[in-house]
């Protein structure tokens, strides 16, 4: 099990549901996880239906496993002063840089900073031990930014240490790049089985092998059950007679077949057809997935919309598949 | 034939066909198909008569191909085959490519080298995420003044802080403005000036400090970048600034697009607040993917009592022709199945599931009921079984409906001010013109004539 999982995926997909799920699956074979959020938008909060986080680690569960699971979401502009502090005891210097904006600056105006300060506090919190020599956590999730975006992010401090030659700065972007790119990290990709989420994954997978950057898994969410398999699609859109159908509607009580139920025979088959061609295409779709390579997982579409249960749900969905 | 429409429906053709509208801005979270939105409007104004360029941020290679162009590139390229009076024309923004460009228009020859060849400069325009939102903006100013199309249609790029683009001038000033830049500039501008002698003190220690964080090499870097960027930056300022009144203005509408999900709809009414708070002219809501049905008087629950009626027959009937219970059990797996919302007992469709990279569908036999094979050569129950599968295909169906309208009823309530456009989903990806037409159709559907 790798120590840093971060999971990215296209927008819309459900990157911070799995995520999520991802760390009380851990949790639950009893592992302490840190859920770490890295782009303010307080997804964490609202999947586990809590107040918004501040920037500090708080536990927001505990997995029947006994493990418990931790979150943070990263505030920029406070890890800016948590980094001048920690690396470079500069805590009134620091103060003073924010007068002077600084702070803004690096964390507004240069963005790449941002991402500097994101992907640095997460790998600290990675390598933190406690007093006995211990890791502080057993795995940290990171809920990373989309897909499109995911090399260039986790890749920032590469080139900050290309620019910092040396000082500080250019070993800490150096010590951030070690973990990122050792065994104990992952990146995992999450889609949809549709063609555009498909192809950036496929995309993102490229993008960042060339990068020296590992690829964990694959994971496809919101797959819908299947309800008719392809005999039936067959036999329903070009063999069966719809005068038959409406008969058969009719005998479950639908209405007579050539009224009420007669009625629903176009539209149902319409709806077939639709889910006929869903269907075809989903499956080229997970085709293509399939050519990567990597493990491939897939969690249902949650029928009722997603809440905390359903969460749990998808917890024991990916424990059952060995993902954690 | 979808949802009810709540609200006012949003008139799409007549905001398109308006002459008064010059700016079209699309934003939402990412995913809800903001970009394919962008470039529909864009080919139905064009079919409409209207010049129109679209200016997309990072369109999927895809949708530069439904467009006829292999890789858009940072200047507009006319797109063939569109119908009627009008032109389309498509770009995507390169970042790196319009820093340049507003280098080499603003800087002296010697200048512009000097920025252009810093290694600070370098990051910045090519890496660093958030340049984008500011040359979003710069080239949305540039195809205005150029004055070539009547209708800009621009997408706007995906990240949380899709917004980021109107904090743009604002933070640019305060920067500008700040005492860093003064700070950062400091050592070039030291000699001579007494005035500036008592202020220096605390900026040789400041200086020292960031050296110390920064490396001698990259403070100079930057020093050297900001001193080179100072004449600029007040004209880049000065652009911002326009074009962020030029989005105010009347003839710019924005259009916060969205799917009917828990999170899309979240955003979509984030963004309705910041664009209020703002002063910029929303003009309504684009809602992509939703889900209809022809036979939406027929409940989830009826159709779902009358598939498992079916499936009963069935299975009684197996049942007197073979003496093997087999059938009777996969109908109670199908009760189970369902009764947990399909989800958690899929014991079948998780073996699926687990094997899935062999790229064969998860598709659970239990599902169904029954298997291929049983139907050959049993021609009458297949119909049944058929038919239960097509009603249950409709109970989910329905049960999408449902969850859609809550979520879009719980916006409306939220923001019933803002007018709404409904898109019905569509089954498959948008591979052409044709896909892009069809969206158009349907965005412009959307007002009111569907019962």
């Amino acid at each position: 099990m790798s120590r840093l999982q971060v999971v990215s995926g296209k927008g819309g997909t459900g990157k911070t549901t799995v995520a999520a799920a991802l760390a009380l699956a851990l949790a639950t074979e009893g592992k302490r996880t840190l859920l770490v959020e890295v782009e303010g938008r307080q997804g964490i909060a609202q999947l586990f239906e809590t107040e918004a986080l501040p920037y500090e680690e708080r536990k927001i569960a505990v997995a029947p496993g006994g493990g418990e699971v931790y979150a943070l979401a990263i505030d920029p502009e406070l890890a800016l002063l948590d980094y001048l502090q920690m690396f470079y005891k500069l805590g009134s210097a620091g103060r003073a840089l924010k007068k002077l904006g600084a702070v803004d600056f690096a964390t507004t105006i240069a963005p790449g900073l941002r991402d500097v300060l994101l992907t640095g506090k997460a790998c600290e919190a990675v390598r933190r031990k406690d007093k006995r020599g211990r890791y502080a956590y057993d795995c940290v999730i990171m809920d990373a930014p989309p897909t499109g975006r995911i090399t260039r992010f986790l890749n920032v401090n590469d080139e900050v240490a290309g620019l910092a030659k040396i000082g500080p700065i250019h070993n800490q972007a150096q010590a951030v790049m070690r973990v990122l790119k050792s065994p104990e990290t992952d990146v995992h990709l999450v889609t949809l089985l549709e063609e555009m989420p498909v192809q950036e994954t496929v995309d993102g997978i490229a993008e960042l092998r060339a990068a020296g950057l590992p690829v964990g898994r694959v994971i496809v969410n919101m797959v819908r059950p299947a309800l008719l398999d392809e005999a039936d699609l067959e036999l329903g859109l070009e063999r069966t007679p719809r005068t038959a159908i409406a008969k058969t509607l009719a005998a479950a009580g639908l209405g007579g077949a050539r009224g009420a139920a007669g009625r629903l025979v176009d539209p149902l088959l319409a709806q077939a057809a639709e889910y006929a061609e869903r269907y075809a295409l989903e499956g080229a779709q997970r085709a293509v997935l399939g050519e990567h390579g990597l493990p491939l997982h897939e969690l249902p579409l949650l029928a009722d919309g997603l809440d905390l249960g359903g969460l749990y749900e998808l917890a024991t969905e990916l424990r059952q598949q060995g993902v954690s | 034939m979808s949802l009810d429409p709540a609200g006012d429906p949003l008139d799409v053709d007549a905001l398109l066909d308006d002459p008064k509208t010059r700016i079209v801005v699309c934003c939402g979270s990412g995913g809800v198909g903001k970009t394919t939105t962008a470039a529909a409007l864009g080919l139905r104004a064009a079919e409409r008569g209207r010049t129109v360029v679209v200016l997309t941020i990072d369109p999927a290679r895809r949708l530069a191909q439904s467009m006829g162009i292999d890789s858009l590139d940072n200047v507009p390229r006319r797109v063939k085959d569109v119908q009627g009076a009008g032109e389309l024309h498509a770009m995507m923004l390169d970042m790196k490519r319009t820093f340049d460009e507003i280098v080499e228009a603003h800087a002296d020859a010697d200048r512009a080298r000097a920025i252009l060849s810093n290694p600070f400069y370098q990051s910045l325009s090519a890496g660093f995420a958030g340049t984008q939102e500011y040359m979003a903006m710069e080239k949305l100013g540039q195809l205005r003044s150029r004055d070539e199309w009547d209708l800009i249609v621009v997408d706007t790029p995906p990240s949380r802080s899709a917004l980021d683009f109107l904090d743009a001038p604002k933070r640019l000033g305060s920067f500008l403005d700040g005492k860093l830049i003064r700070l950062l500039m400091a050592p070039a501008k030291v000699g001579g000036r007494a005035g500036m002698k008592f202020l220096n003190v605390g900026m040789s220690m400041m200086t020292g400090a960031l050296g110390k964080l920064l490396g001698g090499q990259l403070l100079r870097d930057v020093q050297t970048f900001v001193a080179a960027m100072d004449t600029m930056f007040g004209g880049f300022r000065k652009r911002a600034d326009a074009t962020y009144r030029l989005l105010q203005a009347p003839g710019t509408a924005f259009l916060v697009v969205a799917s009917p999900e828990r999170d899309a709809l979240r955003e979509a009414a984030y963004f309705v607040e910041r664009l209020a708070a703002d002063d910029m002219p929303l003009a309504g809501l684009v809602l992509n993917r939703v889900h209809g049905s022809g036979a939406a008087e027929l409940s989830a629950e009826r159709a779902l009592a009358a598939a498992e009626g079916l499936e009963e027959e069935v299975a009684e009937s197996r049942g007197a022709k073979a003496a093997a219970g087999s059938g009777a059990d996969a109908g109670g797996a199908v009760e189970e199945n369902l009764g947990a919302g399909g989800i958690v007992d899929q014991e079948g469709g998780n073996v699926g599931l687990r094997n899935s990279s062999e790229s064969e569908a998860p598709n659970s036999p239990e599902a169904i009921g029954t298997s291929p094979s049983t139907k050959d050569d049993d021609s009458g129950a297949s119909v049944e079984q058929l038919t239960a599968g097509l009603l249950r295909l409709h109970a989910e169906r329905m049960r999408l409906l449902a969850r859609e309208r809550h979520t879009r009823d719980r916006f409306t309530a939220l923001h019933p001010e803002v007018a709404v456009a409904e898109v019905a989903a569509l089954p498959g990806d948008v591979h052409d013109l044709d896909g892009l037409r069809a969206i158009g159709e349907r965005l412009a559907a959307a007002t009111g004539d569907h019962a």
